[in-house]
């Protein structure tokens, strides 16, 4: 027979002895304690956008699909710019046509099917461009739900995708809340904006970065405390992306609008 | 023993060895849980260099072009077009004058509307560029009949 005390007494010993490893193993992993000091001199790269600057021109895009081999004329691509225009009725209008590879080069919204619609001027009280790529989340949901590990994330915080081992199953395309990520229409694989990673290694500017004749877009090293981007993010008011999904996006914006998703 | 237990059991234990065994020889050595952990960082170590090796195409350096285009090199650099680099309209240098000999030249209007097609937006540095209505300022023809593209402004008209 088993007494009340004795169970009680049992229970919490049970209980005890559950959580000791779970709270060991926690303090000494090596790895964890090494990054949490910074054991290395830090890099993780980080992205930031200026939409004052942006005029939609659209030559970061043409770029980005030259220099990453994305197929031209597919409607796909790593990075778009969006245009949006509030008119006087509240009301938002939004398009990206051909993901912007060509430019905004006319005044009427592109709304897919439903052919076009043309602004007054006069009605317009908010109008700007917003280029968009890949957050390089420091929490990344598509790596987190890849079943094969073909996706996954660098250590400078760069999300790639291991065209080799790519199962094709679509899981990161549908994780992913800002919606960057695509089918290559060759390789039939998932596809994603890589801050285009063989660029930065070797010193180089990202293909939209060095595209952008207005400095729009910019890259740093946002450990790096002497970084103008770093400088910037830090010293002033920037936003990110849905905050609200915990993905800790790491692309910045200037000039957020809340109309901007 | 002789038993209806063991012998399906047997056969589950060869295919799990089976199993083993392929996936020994089919999964590359680097692959495993690196720096950002299981949770993001498992995957193929290789991968990561796959993707360092992948090709430039852009310089985005106008000093590249200096030497043997030195008349357009020095005179955009005097204009408002010195923002843009010669590649944004030209294409990726490569190799170029080896491989690509000739980079492309695109006389189509719709390269210059990217940036002057008007639009009044009041909070974009769209606004501050001058703009044109293509279907007004003289429809039909190439933009570089009349601008040079290397010095536009309208000194610089042809
Ligand atoms: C080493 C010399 C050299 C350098 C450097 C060079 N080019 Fe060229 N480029 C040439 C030669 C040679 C041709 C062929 C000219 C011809 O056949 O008429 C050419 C052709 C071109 C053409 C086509 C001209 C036409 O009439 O069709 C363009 C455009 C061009 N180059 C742009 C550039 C740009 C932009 C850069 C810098 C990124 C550059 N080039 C760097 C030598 C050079
Ligand atoms: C705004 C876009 C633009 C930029 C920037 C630009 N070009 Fe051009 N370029 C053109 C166009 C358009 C033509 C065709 C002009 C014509 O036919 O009159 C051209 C023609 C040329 C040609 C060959 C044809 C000729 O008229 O001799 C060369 C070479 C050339 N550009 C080199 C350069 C170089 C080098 C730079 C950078 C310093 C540069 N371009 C920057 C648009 C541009
Ligand atoms: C990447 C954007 C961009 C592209 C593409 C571009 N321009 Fe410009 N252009 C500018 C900017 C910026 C200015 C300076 C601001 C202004 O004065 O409008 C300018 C100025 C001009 C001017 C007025 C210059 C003056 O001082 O009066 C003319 C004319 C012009 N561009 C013609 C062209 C032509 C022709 C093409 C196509 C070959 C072209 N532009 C392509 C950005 C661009
Ligand atoms: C037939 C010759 C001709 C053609 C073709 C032409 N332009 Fe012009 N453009 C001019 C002249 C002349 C001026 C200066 C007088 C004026 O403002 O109309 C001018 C002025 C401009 C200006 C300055 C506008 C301002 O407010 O001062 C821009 C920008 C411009 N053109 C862009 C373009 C673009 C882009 C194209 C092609 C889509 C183009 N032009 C085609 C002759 C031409």
């Amino acid at each position: 027979m088993i007494t009340r005390r004795q169970f009680l007494a049992n229970t919490a010993k049970g209980l005890a002895g559950l959580a000791l490893p779970a709270a060991a193993f926690e303090i000494i992993d090596p790895k964890k304690l090494f990054a949490d000091k910074g054991g290395k001199p830090g890099l993780r790269w980080a992205f930031l956008v200026d939409t004052y600057k942006c005029v939609g021109c659209g030559l970061c895009v043409k770029a980005c699909k030259i220099e990453n081999e994305v197929p031209y004329d597919a409607k796909v691509s790593r990075t778009w710019v969006e245009r949006y225009v509030i008119t006087k009725d509240g009301k938002l209008h939004a398009d990206s046509p051909m993901a912007a590879r060509d430019g905004f080069t006319t005044s009427k919204i592109d709304l897919g099917d439903r052919g076009f619609e043309d602004i007054k001027a006069e009605d317009i009280t908010k109008a700007f461009f917003v280029p968009k790529l890949c957050n390089q989340c420091e929490k990344p949901p598509c790596a987190q739900v890849c079943p094969v590990g073909a996706t996954y994330q660098t250590e400078d915080g760069v999300v790639l995708v291991d065209r080799t081992w790519c199962i094709g199953c679509g899981y990161c395309i549908m994780a992913c809340p800002y919606g960057v990520r695509f089918f290559h229409p060759v390789y039939h694989v998932a596809e994603k904006c890589t801050f285009c990673y063989h660029r930065i290694k070797k010193g180089l500017k990202t293909a939209c970065v060095g595209a952008c004749p207005f400095g729009a877009r910019m890259i740093g090293n946002i450990k790096d405390p002497d970084d103008p981007v770093t400088k910037i993010i830090r010293t002033q008011r920037v936003g990110v992306l849905k905050s609200e999904y915990g993905t800790e996006p790491q692309v910045y914006y200037i000039g957020l609008d809340e109309e901007v998703r | 023993m002789k038993s209806h237990v063991w012998r399906p059991l047997y056969v589950v234990v060869a295919l799990v060895i089976l199993i083993l065994a392929v996936r020994m020889f089919y999964v590359p050595k680097d692959f495993g849980i690196w720096e950002r952990g299981y949770m993001y960082g498992f995957h193929r170590k290789g991968s990561e260099n796959d993707w360092k090796a992948f090709k430039v195409k852009y310089k985005f350096d106008n000093e590249d072009c200096k030497d043997c285009h030195s008349d357009k090199y020095e005179s955009i650099i005097k204009t408002p077009h010195a923002i843009i680099k010669c590649e944004n309209c030209h294409g990726p240098e490569l190799d170029h004058p080896n491989d690509p000999p000739k980079l492309t030249v695109d006389k189509r209007r719709e390269l210059c509307l990217r940036c002057h097609y008007q639009l009044p937006y009041p909070t974009s540095g769209r606004a501050n560029i001058m703009g044109i209505d293509p279907e007004k300022h003289n429809p039909g023809v190439e933009c570089v009949m009349c601008h040079n593209p290397h010095n536009p402004t309208l000194e610089g008209l042809k």
